[in-house]
């Protein structure tokens, strides 16, 4: 049901975009404004988040770690798993970032109801099409730049080459279309076959996969198959970059259904599951070294403690104490 | 807020890397507008195809012409616009018209960063009018 919910809002917000341009006023809408204010939410909405994260206070480090910490000399330190200063959180974060070495420790649960048992099985699958998903996102997005500016830095060719290594095709088909569309697919397809999986699965688990299924599939169609024309598209784009606006002349629907749903998903990121990207550099567990032992960590919302020391004590009490025939520390 | 100094940095970072298209057109960009094409000179209306195929499907047709010359020997290309035969040839019959590499091809080719591997093959004719 979540799954069939969000395969149908994708739908409509793709058929949105083909009824919309149908009508030629729209086409600067849909071409310029649309994705012009969802820049500017996603911009603001991910800055904002970032903030308010950083509002909250982490008085004390959290060392959910899975390696020793550093104690006496002779104890072996694990200095990646229980960073104990700057360097081994650096080690750990970009480990974090780059590779998604905490995804790469998943496990699966196996029943062997013969021999009355269960198996915990490192299986490196979901980080396998992670990797490849994220990794390839980067190239395509990176790759995009060339709609954007003029001149067209070199960089942008290098990894066009790269990508198109195999020369399959005309235009080339990169290898990282291939790879993006059956890594989105394998995602995809975990939360469908998977029961387990299935059951926790909500609309916005699949809503996310299906929008990005539906921006990396339009956009390969509009270059293999339902072409548009290229040289307008860039026109309207790098226009766009330049603070004038162009409208996009004779160019195919495809184009508009990729570029509304680029826009929906700059609009959602800053309110879903995606800000997992700025959050990784907000995580607690990863981005603090595990310090308690070694320096002292204040509470910041702890209340101003007024002491009243033993010597106040006798003082403020001092006749009373004296008429008992206390013995005072003073004297 | 807490780690201000950082946090902030790092914001920084990625609203100048998202909007980084917007710097590079105000610092360095050029004209962002579509190259103009020039008319062939010499007499010619039309292609072997329409035009709006053409600039949308001209690399298909050069990869099936390719494979037609090359691995079958075919030389004939029946226009589906105006039933007139055409050689297959990238030098002979497309540059005819469309004379000048440089004012021709690699006018949108290098506003996209498109590099075809024509010319791995071809000559580029040159000092032809």
């Amino acid at each position: 049901m979540s799954a069939l919910v969000s395969l149908v809002a994708v739908a409509a917000l793709a058929l949105l975009a083909v009824v919309a341009v149908a009508s030629d006023d729209l086409r600067l809408v849909f071409g310029a404004v649309i994705p012009g204010i969802a820049f500017a939410v996603f911009l603001v909405g991910i800055v904002a988040r970032v903030i308010r994260w950083a509002r909250a206070p982490v008085p004390f480090r959290i060392p959910t770690t899975a390696g020793q910490q550093r104690s006496l000399p002779w104890i072996n330190n694990s200095e990646l798993d229980n960073p104990s200063g700057t360097p081994g959180v650096l080690g750990r974060m970009l480990l974090e970032v780059l590779f998604f070495r905490s995804l790469f420790r998943n496990t699966k649960v196996e029943l062997l109801t013969d021999k009355e048992k269960v198996n915990y099985i490192g299986t490196k699958y979901l980080w396998a099409a992670a990797m490849a998903f994220h990794w390839s996102m980067l190239i395509v997005v990176l790759r995009h730049f060339r709609f954007f500016v003029e001149p067209i830095p070199r960089f942008v060719e290098i990894i066009q080459a790269v990508d198109g290594f195999f020369q399959v095709g005309v235009p080339v088909i990169y290898a990282t279309s291939a790879v993006l569309v059956a890594s989105l697919g394998y995602l995809l397809l975990r939360r469908l076959v998977d029961a387990k999986v299935k059951y926790i699965s909500l609309p916005s688990d699949y809503f996310a996969l299906y929008l990005l299924l539906g921006i990396a599939l339009s956009g390969i169609l509009m270059r293999h198959l339902e072409k548009v024309d290229i040289v307008n598209v860039k026109a309207a784009i790098a226009g766009w970059a330049s603070f004038q606006l162009v409208r996009p002349e004779g160019v195919g629907v495809m184009y508009f259904i990729h570029v509304f749903l680029v826009s929906v998903l700059l609009v959602y990121f800053p309110f879903s599951k995606l800000l997992h990207a700025p959050g990784v550099f907000l995580s607690p567990t990863r981005n603090l070294a595990n310090n308690n032992r070694a320096k002292r960590h204040v509470n910041p919302w702890n209340p101003p403690i007024i002491g009243h020391t033993y010597a106040e004590w006798e003082e403020e009490f001092h006749d009373k104490l004296v008429a008992s025939g206390y013995v005072l520390d003073k004297e | 807020m807490y780690d201000a100094g950082k946090i902030i940095v790092g914001l920084l970072v990625f609203v100048a890397l998202a909007t980084s298209p917007l710097w590079f057109n105000a610092l360095f960009g050029e004209s962002p507008a579509a190259p103009e094409l020039k008319l062939p000179t010499n007499g010619s209306t039309e292609c072997v195809e329409a035009r709006d195929f053409m600039v949308a499907n001209h690399m298909d047709l050069l990869n099936q012409w390719r494979d037609a010359v090359v691995r079958t020997g075919t030389r004939d290309y029946v226009s589906t616009l105006n039933n007139k035969t055409y050689d297959m040839s990238l030098s002979r019959t497309c540059m005819d018209c469309h004379s000048n590499k440089t004012e021709f091809c690699d006018a949108c080719h290098t506003y996209l960063a498109v590099s075809p591997y024509c010319w791995d093959c071809h000559v580029e004719p040159k000092g032809a009018d």
